[in-house]
């Protein structure tokens, strides 16, 4: 689709140095988390935003698709290039321009990876909460184009809510600013709100202004061990009803727990069924009294047991517990379908049970961890790849996961989006009315169907 | 291809989730995905699917790695990324040969009497060649030819090798510790100080120390180009080397010796010679760093009497980091009076060496060491320490050409210049 002549032109745009079309590149661009595979036929490294414009521009011309891509650490796929195409890597716009302690925000490029503009607005004594768990290598502006969220949204909200204004690229190549710089703001549509989470079907971020909050005092981290998934789940509803909203909620269950314990020997009670690792944050006296009233509250829930770290070092060996999850899962089946899904607080126990009875059904394991405090759980089907049928029975489980979650008032994802992974379900969730109204949005902006296309809607659909 | 069958297992556990993408240093330097671990790995993979080959752009992508081991450290599925690196640059020299550069590194590490002549012609010759530079900056030379770099410095070689300078068995008390001390070609040619300051430490315990004269290179530099036969040689020697004195432990005082005799021999050479396998693995669980065996003698504070007061920060190897020994060097240098410890920001990132790396890629291997320069500078340190030679010459380039008076040292040597006799 792409023949010498565009990649010169491309050339031209961004300089020789930063167009690569050779197959070791392309096959390097090619995947995400989710191990899919698409063989781009380029991929280009622009600088600036009038750069992506160019490239935009010269797509639209030429009608040749473009895929943006931050670190390439996404769940759903929405930055693989299936089809073909350019993928239009952020990698060098990589500044953070402006931190503005006197208004509380900040102006920075989409491929600032996340962690490093935590760490400078830390060092002014800033705090940017939205915390997923790729932080250390995914960015920006992958953050925004999928609204990540992460452990610290129950309390903070997910990425979306610290975004105030965009600088976006059009999918035709134009320049637009979407909000601004100030708190309020109620004129025309909110764009920027509909870019965040857009999966990058709608425009190409180039400029981000995030808002900032103080970074809290202190913070204190607590380990409950619980005999029961209800009573883990009662705890969340307990001490939310009791007007506290934790830092973090996090919460694994008994699957969970098995794994991290037969690799890493956490010691925990034999009686632990759930856990959820609770975190409060704030002033140090309030976070001293909210830690002495969760303990309280929690205590006729079957609490096996509740260790409160004292310092930072006890603190990060709690949450030791919950990132051991990740690598301890191989041990159940070598591959893995991380789903994501969200239900009302109150019905983490039902979802749980429904799980339980689908895992029965399709005799393949299912691990569930995740975040209790907004009720989005990390659905993780445990399959092995060559092992034959596996993949189609993990299929039907998935989609009755869903099914579960929406039945039950939820969501099919909570953070990594629709993508290429999750749009042959989106109608399960999703009206055709709400589809169209969709797909006429991407059509007023991408006449051309040129930016990411293929991604978030069902298979087959027009766009 | 061969080499690659055998980590094949290993490459199904990458599932390309970018983790080491947050502390890999070619990255950082390249910026482009082909140079991080996920890529590499996706490579391998491709090249035994047999959609790639072993040619020109396959050799340079994989030799965008420092082995500094930092993306398996960080990696959840615990992807051995530096030993498919080390198998695909192996295969490519089975495929296409070594290179020239590598066919010279084979042949010298291999001959340790041409190495030791070469040493005493480079200690006589190269002042003639090179521009001199203060002693106390840890290096002694300055190219002066504008097509290695005007601007590279790198550090002379002793008139005398260490290995050539004391018997072989020094006695300690009864009672003590016996320890096999494999010095490495750094320490035996270029900066014998680190030697004697291990002589001086651990006699000062009561050690008896073994220095096996027909010990050998440990090979690594080799293992870098993907020359795993001369690897192969070079660790059957050693391993008759050591074995012959019985001994509680093996110590090296150079942290890249120490990751190939702990880690790299049961890694890369036992996983080819079963028959080799059970005595590396015996070697490697004997192996210990000078400083991590100081620390578990019990080097007392007091014994390390008070100097000039000093404002130290430490640099973590990484073939110390990754064998997780931090801790001990720094509580040894905090225990030392008058030496105050700084830490610098990312202390434990690569400072860009990466043995041979810094041959092929000097200006990738200096971006790298650019934030390294000015973390040290930004502490406020007058002495930099840290435990591996390599990164001695590359930290002192890095802070010499910033036009620096930062003194770099092995924590022994500033250890050893403390100790009350």
């Amino acid at each position: 689709m792409i023949d010498a002549r565009i990649i010169d032109k491309l050339k031209e745009i961004v300089g020789p140095d930063n167009v690569a079309a050779e197959i070791q590149d392309l096959l390097c661009y090619g995947y995400d988390a989710t191990q899919m595979e698409f063989l781009p036929d380029a991929v280009v490294h622009p600088a600036d935003t009038a750069e992506v414009a160019a490239v935009m521009k010269l797509a639209n011309q030429e009608r040749f698709p473009v895929f943006p891509r931050g670190a390439g650490s996404g769940f759903s796929g929405g930055a693989l290039p299936k089809g073909g195409g350019i993928v239009l890597v952020t990698t060098r716009l990589n500044r953070i321009l402006r931190i503005d302690t006197e208004n509380l925000i900040a102006e920075v490029e989409p491929g600032v990876v996340t962690e490093q503009f935590q760490q400078e607005v830390e060092k002014l004594g800033l705090f940017y909460p939205p915390d997923p768990a790729s932080l250390k290598f995914s960015t920006l502006g992958g953050n925004v184009a999928e609204n990540a969220g992460g452990p610290r949204c129950v309390k903070y909200g997910v990425t979306r809510d610290f975004v105030m204004g965009l600088e976006v690229v059009l999918p035709t190549g134009e320049i637009i600013r979407t909000g601004g710089e100030t708190y309020k703001g109620v004129v025309g549509y909110d764009l920027t709100r509909l870019l965040c989470g857009s999966e990058g079907t709608l425009g190409v971020i180039t400029k981000i202004i995030f808002k900032l909050l103080p970074y809290p005092e202190a913070k204190k981290t607590m380990l409950t061990i619980f005999d029961s998934i209800d009573g883990a789940a009662k705890a969340v509803s307990t001490i939310i009803g009791n007007k506290i909203i934790p830092t973090t909620l996090e919460f694994m269950d008994h699957a969970t727990l098995q794994c991290v314990d037969r690799r890493f020997k956490m010691g925990l009670p034999a009686s632990a069924r759930a856990v959820l690792l609770i975190e409060v944050d704030g002033d140090r006296e309030l976070i001293e009294r909210q830690a002495a009233r969760i303990q309280e509250l929690v205590k006729p829930l079957g609490l096996v047991e509740c260790k409160v770290a004292k310092d930072a070092a006890e603190s990060d060996a709690l949450w030791k517990v919950r990132r051991l999850v990740s690598p301890s899962l191989r041990d159940v089946n070598p591959d893995k379908y991380n789903e994501d899904i969200v239900v009302p607080r109150s019905k983490v126990p039902d979802v749980i049970r429904r799980i339980e009875k689908i895992q029965q059904k399709y005799d393949i394991p299912i691990v569930n961890f995740g975040h209790a405090g907004d009720g989005n759980i990390h659905v993780n089907v445990m399959i092995d790849k060559e092992v034959a049928g596996q993949q189609e029975k993990a299929h039907e489980a998935i989609r009755e996961v869903f099914q579960a979650a929406l039945d039950l008032g939820g969501t099919m994802s909570g953070e990594h989006g629709v993508g290429l992974s999750k749009a042959p379900y989106i109608p399960l969730e999703l009206s055709p009315v709400q589809i169209a109204t969709m797909q006429a949005v991407k059509r007023a902006l991408d006449p051309n169907n040129i930016l990411n296309p293929g991604k978030m809607f069902p298979v087959g659909s027009t766009t | 291809m061969d080499p690659l069958k055998r980590v094949e297992q290993e490459l199904k556990k990458c599932v390309k989730c970018g983790a080491c993408r947050a502390n890999c240093p070619a990255f950082s330097a390249f910026q482009r995905e082909p140079a991080v671990a996920r890529g590499k790995v996706a490579l391998a993979q491709h090249i035994l699917k047999g959609d790639i080959g072993l040619d020109d752009q396959t050799y340079l992508n994989m030799s965008k790695c420092l082995l500094c081991g930092s993306c398996v450290e960080k990696c959840p599925n615990e992807v051995p990324t530096d030993e498919i690196v080390i198998a695909a640059r192996e295969a490519l020299a089975e495929q296409r040969g070594l290179t020239t550069f590598h066919q010279a590194v084979g042949r010298v590490i291999k001959n340790r009497k041409m190495m030791t002549f070469g040493a005493l012609a480079a200690s006589i010759l190269g002042p003639l060649f090179f521009r001199k530079v203060p002693q106390t900056s840890g290096l002694r030379l300055r190219f002066p030819l504008p097509f290695i770099g005007n601007t590279r410095h790198i550090p002379g070689i002793a008139r005398k090798p260490f290995l050539d300078r004391h018997p072989e068995v020094i006695p300690g008390e009864p009672g003590k510790p016996r320890i096999v001390f494999f010095v490495g070609c750094m320490t035996n040619f270029v900066y014998t100080e680190i030697g004697e300051a291990a002589l001086a430490l651990f006699r000062h315990l009561g050690c008896t120390v073994i220095i096996p004269k027909d010990q050998q290179c440990c090979g690594l530099p080799g293992m870098s180009g993907g020359d795993l036969q001369t690897v192969r040689e070079l660790a059957e020697r050693n391993l008759a080397a050591l074995e012959r004195h019985q001994a509680d432990y093996v110590m090296t005082a150079c942290a890249t010796c120490g990751g190939a005799l702990h880690k790299f021999y049961p890694a890369v050479v036992g996983r080819r010679n079963p028959e080799l396998a059970a005595r590396l693995k015996a070697i490697a669980e004997k192996t210990v760093d000078a400083a991590q065996l100081l620390h578990q003698l019990g080097l007392h504070p007091e014994e390390t009497g008070a100097g000039e007061a000093l404002r130290v920060t430490y640099h973590d190897p990484c073939h110390l980091r990754t064998r997780a020994i931090t801790r001990q060097p720094r509580e040894l240098l905090t225990a030392t009076p008058g030496v105050e410890l700084a830490e610098m920001e990312g202390a434990d990132r690569c400072c860009g060496l990466g043995g041979t790396f810094n041959v092929y890629h000097y200006g990738s291997s200096m971006a790298i060491n650019e934030a390294k320069s000015r973390a040290i500078m930004a502490s406020g340190a007058s002495v930099v320490a840290t435990g591996c030679p390599g990164c001695m010459m590359q930290l002192s380039d890095g802070l010499k050409q910033h036009g620096q008076k930062t003194r770099v040292m092995h924590t022994l040597e500033l250890l050893a210049r403390r100790l009350r006799r």
